[in-house]
């Protein structure tokens, strides 16, 4: 069986910086992966790949098997690529609803918005996934009032509506409070066992490792490592890390 | 996934909320509303007589039908100060085709289709090479200005004959010899613009554009097309109110459009839509245009002098945009 997301010798450039030079990795369904780097590896350049945000200079990218040309954040969406993104992608000022729908607002047989759905379904998830209780919060209200963690369930949520098959978090624990964070790894594990995929991308180590199945290294653009975290310790992870950013290689 | 029927229904705003939401526009209807009494009181003969409504109908239309898709330009943070010359675009590229078919529908067409084209251009200038929106639209003001005095080389024209044409009627004419027929567009105008805006995916877009356009772009709204549409859309609107100015005139000046650059851009800020863009409203703007449209007549008729009409225009961009800025803030 073919792998979810494969990407094979992925290169981009931004003028003469070259963020990506020919990274190959996959990801399978029922996987999560730890993208591990330091700042400026290319982890950022690359997740914007996979969600079609950049287009790469070099290199293809294959879902089930099949290559995408040109791949675009509608397209990439349509194949079940979700992204919490660090900066949540939230528009602060309008409400609720129009967040949870970005892009995808649901339409009624004449081609107008239905709101009355969008809104109706955004009440449950409020209920059932995100949490919110107090009734000062409704499908209307801005997000701009939200706490950091709030918009961060509002992203993650908006991930889940539309059936995702591999969910991105791109630093999803950052500004997050400790209970938070362990809600966030939990959810991680659900996501696992209901066979998608994850793809975890975050500074603390320690939460990478707690719930990735494999680990890839990025360094200046390009894969250093692979690891199971099954087959290494968190010290092991570490040593290697520090070798890479020192030598730029494993060995 | 979006077949299930609706389990939760969101319980309907309460009438506090709703107020608090329609802040703005409750607050500009009842501006309208003290300003009239003003008015009335300080000049009973003049804004109890009904001449001078009809006069509002006539004439608050031509900058009103620009100022209902520039505030949706302004929603998605952009600006086009372009506007009054792609009024006489539209009235020049009528003209001409008028003149070599005599045929006031091709003429209708041109008219509108030179102003969408002219806005389809300042959306590229834009957002393709990414000049700044007031640099952009400044530029192109005066260049299409310039052709059309080249074009017509400086004369007006008499519009007597596609006036009385059917086209002309259904645009200027009157209903009951009292109703502007310009007023009926602006209406419908209104209506579409807002559907557009608030009920369809296109005025989504816009909204999330001008609220935050990095997290439009990722979430895979198409910004781009987004906001040249929006620029074509004043173009074309500009053409239409252009075209209903002049013949309304029976008359088409080179100088068209110039008087209302402050005007629809005061009625835009003071209707509530603000200049950081992401909030807006059509309705604040429609009923901004009759204040802005009646403040002159209301200077004039309460007796004092046509020179402070430009002081309390330019009072009411800065007090309203500011305004805004504050109460963004304290929100925030």
């Amino acid at each position: 069986m073919s792998h979810f997301l494969e990407l094979r010798g992925i290169k981009k450039s931004f003028g003469e910086v070259q963020s990506l030079r020919g990274v190959t990795m996959t990801v399978d369904r029922g996987e999560v992966i730890g993208l591990l780097g330091d700042n400026g590896a290319g982890k950022s350049t690359l997740i914007k790949i996979i969600t079609g945000y950049y287009q790469p200079d070099e290199g293809e990218i294959l879902f089930n098997g099949q290559r995408v040309e040109h791949l675009t954040v509608p397209r990439a969406r349509q194949l079940g690529v979700e992204t919490v993104y660090q900066e949540r992608a939230l528009a602060d000022q309008q409400s609720l609803w129009r967040n949870i729908f970005i892009g995808r607002e649901l339409t009624t047989r004449f081609g107008l918005m239905d709101i009355q759905r969008m809104r109706a379904e955004t009440q449950r998830l409020m209920q059932d996934h995100m949490g919110f209780t107090s009734t000062a919060v409704t499908p209307d209200s801005p997000v701009q009032t939200f706490s950091g963690g709030e918009k961060q369930g509002v992203a993650i949520v908006r991930a889940l509506y539309f059936q995702a098959e591999l969910i991105i978090l791109d630093e999803p624990t950052m500004g997050l409070a400790l209970s938070e964070t362990g809600k966030l790894l939990e959810f991680v594990e659900q996501v696992r066992s209901a066979g998608k995929s994850v793809i975890f991308i975050d500074h603390n180590i320690f939460h990478v490792y707690e719930v990735a199945d494999r680990i890839v290294l990025l360094d200046r653009g390009r894969v250093a490592g692979e690891f199971r975290t099954s087959d290494l310790t968190l010290n092991d992870l570490l040593d290697k890390m520090r070798r890479v950013a020192k030598t730029g290689s494993l060995d | 996934m979006m077949e299930h029927a609706i389990t939760h229904p969101a319980p309907a705003p309460t009438l506090r909320t709703r107020v608090r939401r329609n802040a703005l526009q409750i607050g500009i209807f009842v501006v309208l509303l003290l300003l009239w009494g003003v008015f009335i009181v300080a000049a009973p003969r003049t804004f109890l007589a009904p001449e001078i409504y009809a006069s509002f109908m006539a004439t608050v239309p031509f900058f009103g039908i620009v100022a209902l898709p520039l505030t949706m330009v302004v929603i998605a943070g952009d600006i086009d100060l372009s506007f009054p010359s792609i009024m006489a675009v539209g009235v020049v590229a009528f003209v001409l085709v008028f003149d070599s078919t005599a045929n006031v529908w091709l003429a209708f067409a041109a008219c509108i289709g030179s102003g969408f084209a002219v806005g389809i251009i300042n959306g590229l200038i834009v957002v393709r090479l990414g000049i700044p929106p007031l640099i952009a639209t400044i530029g192109t003001q005066f260049f299409w200005r310039g052709v059309i005095l080249i074009v017509t080389n400086g004369r007006s024209e008499v519009l007597v004959e596609p006036k009385n044409s059917p086209l002309g009627q259904m645009l200027v004419g009157k209903i009951g010899d009292y109703v502007p027929m310009q007023m009926v567009w602006y209406i419908l105008i209104g209506i579409a613009i807002w559907a557009l805006l608030n009920r369809h995916r296109f005025g989504a877009h816009t909204y999330l554009t001008g609220d935050n356009v990095n997290s439009a772009r990722l979430m895979g709204v198409n910004v781009d097309r987004t906001r040249i549409l929006l620029f074509a859309l004043v173009g074309a609107a500009a053409a239409f109110a252009g075209l209903v100015a002049s013949l309304h005139v029976t008359n088409f000046f080179t100088t068209l459009g110039e008087g209302y650059l402050l005007t629809t851009l005061a009625s835009i800020f003071l209707g509530g839509t603000s200049a950081f863009g992401g909030v807006g409203s059509i309705l604040g703007t429609f009923i901004a245009t009759f204040i802005i449209g009646s403040i002159n007549a209301g200077i004039v008729a309460i007796g004092l002098t046509g020179f402070w009409t430009q002081l309390i225009y330019g009072l009411i961009i800065t007090v309203s945009v500011t305004m805004h800025t504050v109460v963004r803030r304290r929100v925030g």
